[in-house]
């Protein structure tokens, strides 16, 4: 039953990153283009052009399942980049600490430890709101919210790797310790690194919808689940699509997240995964 | 035992001094030039060099970290421009909402979770039981503040039977505590499973089996009692999340708590406002977690100083 989750949820992913490359230039969404006869419409209207609005229009005739599409987008690139970004500088931040011990751990751990006194929200709406609404703004706060926990479980890993034998045995035959972090001790990371992003790209999707829906991730003119869903709700007595859709595409894309993030980690053994919210 | 809080202590303090210097790095270090953030874009020169002045922005800044440090120190965060008068006092007239919140959502995760999770550990694999690991999969993952949105829809605007927003009725409360417990629900269901079901696992109760008890006696007297413990430490920390996730959800139900004031100062660059909140929101946080940590060592006496 597991697997068949996981392969369903693979299965949804797929589907979704596909759209988020390809669907723009199948259905091109245009912020500023708007028909003010169509707005409002309910899912499966036909358009004053003659288009056909699958999942209805906005209050500014704009087509939704065109804004979901480009907002699929935002969702992909955003959490990606911030997992990528993230999860290199724990991965370094990590080893360093995990492999050396001593002040430098202590420096990187404490720093992680501050950070984490905070809700990671919190952080993120700070930085946002300090930074200003961009798409490279909302990637880098939440990269610094999010290194932390990749640190962490770098950390941990290099920390019971960093004595054993075979670690040992490459530095009496001379290995420097870059080398020794980059060929024996970051193997034993890869796992528990790899378990601990698939959880943070669901929790960053959610993370920069919320930022939008606030006001404070991507500009306005660049269609975000969360800016839509914004929008939709100031009109959910007389359009609930505009809302109702965005979230539905986003819930679905975080559980899909959850489901394989859970079979990774029941495939991998001995990991243990800080899911930090 | 008093080792043990003392240092705890110790760290706590430390993490506070931690959330301070981020906030100020944050506020005063990235953005270059603090005048033109709190001012915006609109400013005139002058308007910003006496900004400058005022923040004693030609100081070095070590010399400014300190001086800010001694100002929140006193809780001294300066003037709201947007709401007139001393930030913090317009920080602390928004507590009571948020905690009032918190404090309910905290009493629906309970009332709700406790229950169904027991029910789920006697009955594994049964309906009821698959619903808690759903519920603790997907409560986790869903946008809470989207659901609220929806739940709005359904209950305020499709049924008309609760309100929207906080119009000072006690049925205000429904729909953002719910909202703000949903993601935690599931998640204690599952921990009281879960622990119930280890808990039944154990020796003591196949001899109060063996000794003729009954088998409501064994459960309700012994084994609940034994569940309670992670539980009650556990919720320490649902309450500090509670306190981190209003300030979303306070902006969904336009709820007059901490949260939706902090939006709203970063929005309209009140910085003055957005620290203090901020940093009172962090402190809870930084304090629950400390509570729980002493509750946890008073409540179970087998943890000693050496398996902390």
């Amino acid at each position: 039953m597991k697997s068949k989750a996981a392969k369903a949820a693979t299965g949804v992913l797929a589907l979704f990153v596909l759209v988020a490359v390809f669907g723009p230039m199948l259905a091109p969404y245009d912020s500023v283009a708007t028909g003010v006869s169509d707005r409002l419409l309910p899912p499966g209207s036909t358009l004053s052009d003659g288009s056909f609005a699958l999942l209805g229009t906005d209050q500014l005739g704009r087509d939704v399942f065109a804004q979901v599409i480009a907002g699929s987008r935002i969702s992909l690139l955003v959490a990606v980049t911030v997992v990528v970004v993230g999860g290199l500088i724990g991965l370094v931040l990590g080893l360093l600490a995990g492999y050396y011990g001593g002040w430098l751990d202590t420096v990187i751990s404490r720093v992680g430890d501050m950070q984490l006194a905070f809700p990671s929200i919190l952080l993120a709406i700070l930085l946002a709101g300090a930074l200003g609404p961009s798409l490279t703004n909302v990637i880098i706060a939440l990269a610094v919210t999010r290194w932390v926990i990749f640190a962490r479980v770098v950390r941990g890993s290099a920390l019971s790797t960093r004595n054993r034998e075979f670690v040992d045995s490459a530095r009496v035959m001379g290995a420097g310790s870059v080398r020794i972090m980059a060929r024996y001790i970051y193997p034993s990371c890869v796992q528990p690194l790899l378990v601990a992003a698939t959880v943070q790209v669901g929790l960053t999707m959610v993370a920069e919808a919320a930022l939008s829906f606030l006001g404070l991730g991507v500009p306005i003119d660049q269609a975000s689940w969360g800016s839509t869903i914004a929008a939709g709700r100031d009109y959910l007595a007389s359009a609930w699509w505009i809302a109702a859709v965005p979230g539905i595409a986003l819930t679905l894309v975080v559980i899909c997240v959850g489901v394989l993030g859970d079979s990774a980690r029941d495939g991998s053994d001995n990991t243990k995964v800080a899911v930090v919210r | 035992m008093i080792i043990y809080i003392a240092r705890r202590l110790a760290q706590s303090v430390f993490l506070v001094f931690g959330a301070i210097t981020i906030v100020f790095l944050v506020l005063r270090v990235i953005p270059g030039d603090p005048a033109s953030l709190i001012l915006g874009s609109q400013a005139t020169a002058e308007e910003l060099e006496a900004k400058r002045q005022e923040l004693g922005l030609g100081d070095p800044l070590l010399a400014q970290y300190f001086r800010h440090l001694g100002e929140v120190l006193r809780l001294d965060f300066g003037e709201s421009w947007r709401l007139g008068g001393d930030a913090f006092a317009n920080v602390l007239e928004r507590l009571p909402a948020t905690l009032t919140l918190a404090g309910y959502a905290l009493a629906l995760t309970l009332l709700i979770g406790f229950p169904l999770g027991v029910h789920a550990a006697r009955n594994t694999g049964k309906a009821v039981d698959r619903l808690v690991s759903y519920l603790s999969l997907t409560g986790q993952a869903l946008p809470s503040f989207w659901v609220g949105i929806m739940l709005v829809l359904i209950f305020s605007r499709m049924l008309d039977i609760l309100p929207a927003t906080a119009d000072g009725t006690p049925l205000a409360l429904v729909l953002p505590a719910f909202t703000l417990a949903l993601p935690f629900l599931g998640w204690l269901a599952r921990l009281v499973r879960n622990g119930t079901l280890e808990e039944l696992g154990k020796d003591y109760v196949r001899t109060a089996r063996s000794k003729g008890l009954s088998e409501r006696v064994v459960f309700n007297v012994h084994v609940l009692r034994n569940t309670l413990t992670p539980v009650v430490t556990v919720l320490g920390l649902v309450l500090g999340n509670f306190i981190a996730d209003a300030v979303i959800i306070e902006q969904v139900f336009a709820w007059p708590g901490i949260g939706s004031l902090m939006i709203e100062s970063i929005v309209n660059r009140d910085y003055a406002v957005a620290e203090a909140a901020i940093l009172l929101i962090a402190i809870f946080y930084i304090g629950l977690n400390l509570a729980v940590d002493v509750l946890y060592f008073y409540l179970d006496p087998r943890i000693t100083l050496e398996t902390v």
